[in-house]
């Protein structure tokens, strides 16, 4: 998750004071798991000079979500640029989160699979090679397990997820706004000139 | 340029406001980057020049600062990436320094790379080293400029409002509709497909809006708009409300206030219910299966104006068909659901999964049989739909007894064909009455 700037934080309005309460709850819970936490990949692309949009880029190996590379226009209002640091930092966040899950996901996957494979005197492999898996029914009990274990997360998570959200798109609201309004005031100008 | 996507935009969105965000998503100013894509597609073609040299140089040496591996496939990649302007020569000689503490092992670097030297290397191994450029081109190329396209709009918005969904919900309606008693009045009828085709699109949109990062999570759902970045979230939220609003107006003051009502609370259970529940308990099916009946009974109340039992006889079937249909769906999504943290009784309870679906399986023979009771249909029909009617209990019993995959999805096709059947079975039996335009004289 990335380091908060103080700024950005007091200049927003309680929208965003909401949401920064839960991420200190988050934060001991994550410190554990953040010494295994999945390698976060540094989006190397390069968006070609002349386009002023942002990118979004295939879905990440470990979160499944799509990265996007925010354009960053040169006379960027300080609202626009609110909006893209919460849209940046939501990025990271639920990148963070994802990667985590998914491996985490994978990681006990596999360790069921070989403690029960272990269990009915099954080696890891298959007598024809493959490696050995269990039926859906046997993986049942695994799923149950897994997602009751993650339950309280989740609600954190989904809680927090809401209010980005929310917030993303108030502030998408006002930065249309905005533009509006600035386009309008050209035009007008341009009028009476 | 300029001009026409203007006027098309305010035709595609209804709503001033979706217009207005709709165009300052659009930033037209520039042109395409097709024109570098083609300059350097007709580069390619010519493998020895200069610039293809240098600049296979530069890419060369700053995918080797990135990745270990080089892949010795002497295939030949495109080098189609139009990015070379954002490596200065300076930071691609930064990027040779940094070479020094890795040793790929097709390449012996032990020596501090010059130019002559990389040169040397380049003309030996073009081939491979283009490969690693390519596989870092190709994950390149995969990056889609997050433009809006007037002419994807449609596709998207449809993909948006889950439109086939949207179709079914509204042909439960036109059921609920036709066979409510009384005449069958043609505006009225159109006035609430359009309604309630509106409401179900705003309600999807919204669902969709929520739930992104669970969707990008599920094969199922990767592929959505929002997922896709092909649509920003308040664009999503935008049209939600351009189909809500006139949705609901068109229901309250061109049909009856009360279907109006029923329209608004549909909406509110399924995006403000249904769908965080999802997360936190399984109740969310039941609530769900309460979403799926509301459409037909909006379209009794839009025919009849009234709540009255035929309306909740009809709720009444698809509420109970919805849990054969969703219950056995569910069955192969458990992998899924377990890691995006979804609560779903084939997860939690499985067999109370399986003993819902079958209960309600044969819940759905007791309809059958309330419905002459109720006098929307004759007693023929009871008779008629028996054989559907045991066939998907059949199915439910044996997803019951044998919990496995192949049951599951036997069941679930089985509740795509059974529903449609057992709607029109049920038309085709409705009761008739004086001034009616029944569908005919049914026998007994």
């Amino acid at each position: 998750m990335a380091a908060l700037r103080p700024g950005w934080r007091t200049a927003l309005s309680p929208f965003c004071r909401a949401f920064t309460g839960p991420r200190y709850q988050l934060a001991p819970e994550r410190g554990a798991e953040r010494r295994d936490a999945a390698p976060s990949r540094v989006s190397r692309f390069c968006p070609p000079r002349k386009s002023c949009h942002d990118w979004i880029g295939p879905p990440d190996k470990y979160s499944n979500l799509r990265p996007v590379h925010f354009y960053i226009p040169e006379n960027e209002s300080p609202l626009e640029q609110k909006l893209r640091e919460l849209r940046q930092e939501t990025q990271e966040w639920n990148q963070q989160f994802w990667a985590n899950q998914n491996l985490t996901f994978r990681k006990e996957k596999e360790e069921f699979i070989h403690s029960r494979l272990k269990a009915k005197g099954l080696g890891l492999r298959a007598e024809s090679g493959h490696k050995a898996t269990l039926n859906a029914e046997e993986m049942a009990d695994f799923y149950k397990e897994f997602l009751s274990k993650n339950f309280q997360k989740h609600m954190y998570y989904n809680r927090d997820w809401y209010k980005r959200n929310f917030a993303i798109t108030y502030f998408m609201g006002k930065v249309a706004l905005e533009r509006i309004w600035n386009k309008l005031k050209l035009k007008q100008k341009k009028t009476i000139n | 340029m300029a001009a026409s996507p203007h006027s098309l935009s305010s035709r595609l969105l209804t709503g001033w406001v979706g217009g207005c965000v709709w165009h300052l998503e659009r930033r037209s100013v520039q042109e395409s980057p097709h024109k570098f894509m083609h300059l350097f597609r007709s580069i390619n073609k010519q493998w020895i020049t200069f610039q293809h040299f240098t600049f296979l140089k530069r890419m060369y040496v700053t995918q080797l600062s990135r990745s270990l591996n080089q892949q010795v496939k002497p295939k030949p990649e495109p080098v189609a990436s139009p990015f070379p302007e954002k490596t200065s020569s300076s930071q691609a000689k930064a990027e040779v320094y940094e070479l020094r503490p890795l040793s790929p092992p097709s390449l012996s670097l032990s020596k501090k790379p010059n130019d002559k030297e990389l040169i040397e290397l380049e003309s030996a191994s073009i081939i491979e080293g283009s490969v690693d450029v390519g596989k870092e081109t190709k994950d390149e190329k995969q990056w889609k400029e997050m433009k809006l396209h007037v002419d994807d709009l449609p596709g998207i918005l449809a993909r948006l409002s889950k439109i086939k969904l949207t179709a079914l919900v509204v042909s439960t309606t036109s059921a609920g509709f036709a066979l409510a008693p009384g005449p069958f009045d043609w505006p009225c009828f159109l006035l609430t497909l359009v309604g309630t085709g509106l409401a179900s699109c705003a309600a999807n949109s919204i669902n969709q809006f929520f739930e992104v990062p669970f969707d990008s999570n599920m094969n199922r759902t990767k592929n959505r708009p929002l997922v896709r970045g092909q649509i920003s979230p308040l664009l999503a939220v935008s049209f939600a409300t351009c189909c809500a609003l006139p949705g609901v107006a068109l229901l309250t003051w061109g049909v009856n206030p009360l279907t109006g009502a029923l329209g608004v609370f549909n909406i509110f259970l399924y995006t403000c219910c249904y769908t965080p529940l999802k997360r936190i308990s399984i109740a969310n099916t039941w609530v769900g299966a309460v979403v799926g009946a509301i459409p037909p009974v909006m379209g009794w109340t839009a025919a009849t104006g009234c709540l009255d039992a035929g309306a909740f006889l009809l709720g009444g079937i698809l509420y109970s068909w919805q849990f054969p249909h969703f219950n056995a769906l569910s069955w192969g999504l458990r992998e899924d659901y377990s890691r995006g943290g979804y609560c779903m009784m084939s997860v939690t309870h499985p067999a109370l999964c399986r003993r819902v679906a079958l209960r309600h399986c044969l819940a759905l023979i007791g309809l059958s049989v309330a419905a002459p009771i109720l006098d929307v249909t004759t007693w023929t029909f009871p008779v008629i739909s028996l054989p559907i009617n045991l066939y998907i209990s059949y199915l439910g019993f044996r997803f019951y007894r044998d919990a496995d995959r192949k049951s599951s999805r036997k069941l679930f096709f089985c509740s795509l064909w059974h529903l449609p059947l057992f709607l029109l079975l049920m038309l085709t039996c409705k009761q008739p009455r004086g001034g009616g335009s029944d569908k005919g004289e049914p026998q007994s």
